[in-house]
């Protein structure tokens, strides 16, 4: 497997399968591991970095999991590449960004990837489709168990699992959901649902992780604290606010249907109507627009359409992956025009079923 | 939509946060977020956030006394600037500081999680470990404080003897 290949790939977490598809995209349960005694990537010095990559790289590619994985080096990547990565969700912005040896490990489907080198050692992370946080962290943990026979991992029995950054010290674990939740902000509900997070200690961000917009209605809900519980019960709690938050979402959904249908089916429709319809249009729009037609896809409202060509459209019409199709570098202006044509496909295409 | 920045350039990057559960929008184009982004990275720099929570350990200590991990040579003054540890044995090295901000950090300063299961012994050491823990919870609950800190005492010699194993084997240089 290439690099290049994976853009005519859905990832697994795209499918638009597994529990509760019309409202959780996807799950994601994260580990970090760290070497004992070996620096951090940010405190070694190159030749340390090079030397530790190396034997993460040869630890890696021994376990039953990562087989057939495809490894790349991110300093051999060009700034396409790397977008095109972390538009996936392979990698994390600073892994991106951070100079020095990084690596990344990337299992058959996009289920498994493992970032060598981030700020800890290594970041196990598994993806699934739709709110399936007991399987990610089923998998996570074989790959840990596989992984620990192989190095000596850094571990304290008072603090767990030592990381570089004290936040994710114990479990190292962080799980997190992503949910799409048009109603709730609609009915502007969301705000409640924000407050009470925060004070669960549960963190909330956008689309493409830390630092990231919620467009389009999209969050991801993940644990903050890595200390003091353990995986299964950091699992559970988010397991049971998600899903109270599936069931206020759906409830929400269903008054607006009962108040006000005509507004709804209109605000829907007006939206394929656009995303049909349009020569220019930008990421943003985009996003706010294709939610809405995903809520119709969700709701039955919309039916000609297959909920994976909505999702394989959310990460298509990012910038990296538009390059990618085209096959060279685009101008924002040029991107705006590629993606309105590649919408227009799309959809014209499931339209006609 | 026009960057709220310079109101010329069309705006390519939003940004989202959300504090105390409010949420509030910025529309940006490439030019000023990349401007904005070094100025906003900086406000919330979690090595800024960790260093607002770090004092809380280093009280009455001057930064002369600062300690150095031996085997990375990480100060605990680096460690407050990049919100970063430098190896695995800086959590050795600083234990004093870094308990009490874990404790801010996560509310509790004892992992209850799983454990490597490399060889049987450390296993049943660390179970062995975690009945401790679980033991002294109880007795700090019940006001028990003699038994507490005998339990104490039981944990720090054993984490004291699984130091000295650790450090059997020719420690990697940094």
């Amino acid at each position: 497997m290439k690099l290049d290949d994976l853009v005519h790939e859905v990832s697994e977490w795209l499918k638009g399968s597994g529990p509760d598809p019309d409202i959780v995209i996807s799950s994601r349960v994260r580990l970090a591991r760290n070497i004992q005694s070996s620096p951090f990537v940010h405190w070694a010095n190159r030749r340390k970095g090079k030397s530790i990559l190396s034997k993460l790289e040869e630890a890696v590619g021994a376990i039953p999991h990562m087989k057939s994985a495809l490894f790349l080096r991110i300093d051999e990547l060009t700034e396409t590449d790397k977008q095109f990565l972390l538009e996936r969700h392979l990698i994390s912005h600073e892994h991106a960004q951070g100079g020095g040896f990084r690596g990344v490990a990337i299992s058959d489907r996009e289920v498994i990837s493992i970032m060598l080198n981030e700020e800890d050692h290594l970041r196990i992370q598994v993806l699934q489709s739709g709110f399936n946080l007991s399987e990610a962290w089923r998998l996570a943990s074989s790959v840990d168990r596989e992984l620990e026979q192989r190095l000596e991992l850094a571990y304290s029995p008072s603090w767990g699992y030592l990381t570089a950054c004290p936040t994710n010290t114990g479990t190292g674990l962080r799980a997190s959901v992503m949910v799409h939740l048009p109603c709730l902000m609609m009915t502007k509900q969301i705000g409640k649902v924000l407050q009470a997070l925060n004070k669960l200690s549960l963190a909330a961000r956008g689309l493409f992780g830390e630092g990231t917009e919620a467009a389009g209605n999209f969050f991801q809900f993940s644990n903050q604290v890595t200390l003091g519980q353990s995986e299964e019960d950091i699992i559970d709690n988010l397991e049971r606010v998600i899903r109270q938050i599936i069931d206020h979402e759906k409830e929400a959904r269903k008054v607006l249907l009962g108040q006000n249908k005509e507004k709804l089916f209109d605000q829907i429709w007006r939206s394929y109507g656009t995303l049909r319809n349009s020569y220019i249009i930008n990421s943003q729009e985009t996003i706010n627009l294709m939610s809405l037609v995903r809520l119709g896809v969700d709701m039955g409202i919309v039916s000609n359409i297959d909920r994976k060509v909505v999702n394989e459209l959310f990460i298509l019409t990012q910038p990296a992956h538009l390059q990618k199709l085209e096959g060279k570098d685009l101008t924002p202006q040029e991107r705006d025009v590629k993606r309105a044509e590649l919408i227009r496909g799309k959809l014209n295409h499931e339209g006609r079923k | 939509m026009v960057c709220e920045n310079c109101g010329k350039k069309q705006a390519t990057v939003h940004l989202t946060e959300i504090i105390n559960g409010k949420m509030s929008e910025l529309h940006l184009c490439d030019t000023c977020a990349q401007e904005k982004g070094a100025s906003m990275k900086q406000h919330f720099s979690l090595a800024d956030l960790l260093a607002g929570l770090t004092d809380v350990g280093m009280a009455g200590a001057t930064s002369q006394e600062t300690p150095v991990c031996p085997n990375c040579g990480l100060s605990y003054a680096d460690f407050k600037k990049v919100g970063r540890l430098g190896c695995s044995e800086c959590y050795e090295a600083f234990r004093e500081s870094l308990a009490p901000l874990l404790k801010r950090i996560h509310g509790s300063t004892r992992h209850v999680g799983r454990m490597p299961e490399r060889s049987g012994k450390t296993t049943e050491k660390g179970n062995q470990f975690q009945d401790l823990a679980k033991r002294l919870e109880h007795a700090i609950a019940t006001e028990e404080y003699e038994e507490a800190a005998r339990l104490r005492d039981e944990m720090r010699k054993m984490e004291t003897a699984e130091r000295r194993v650790k450090d059997r084997p020719k420690k990697e240089e940094a």
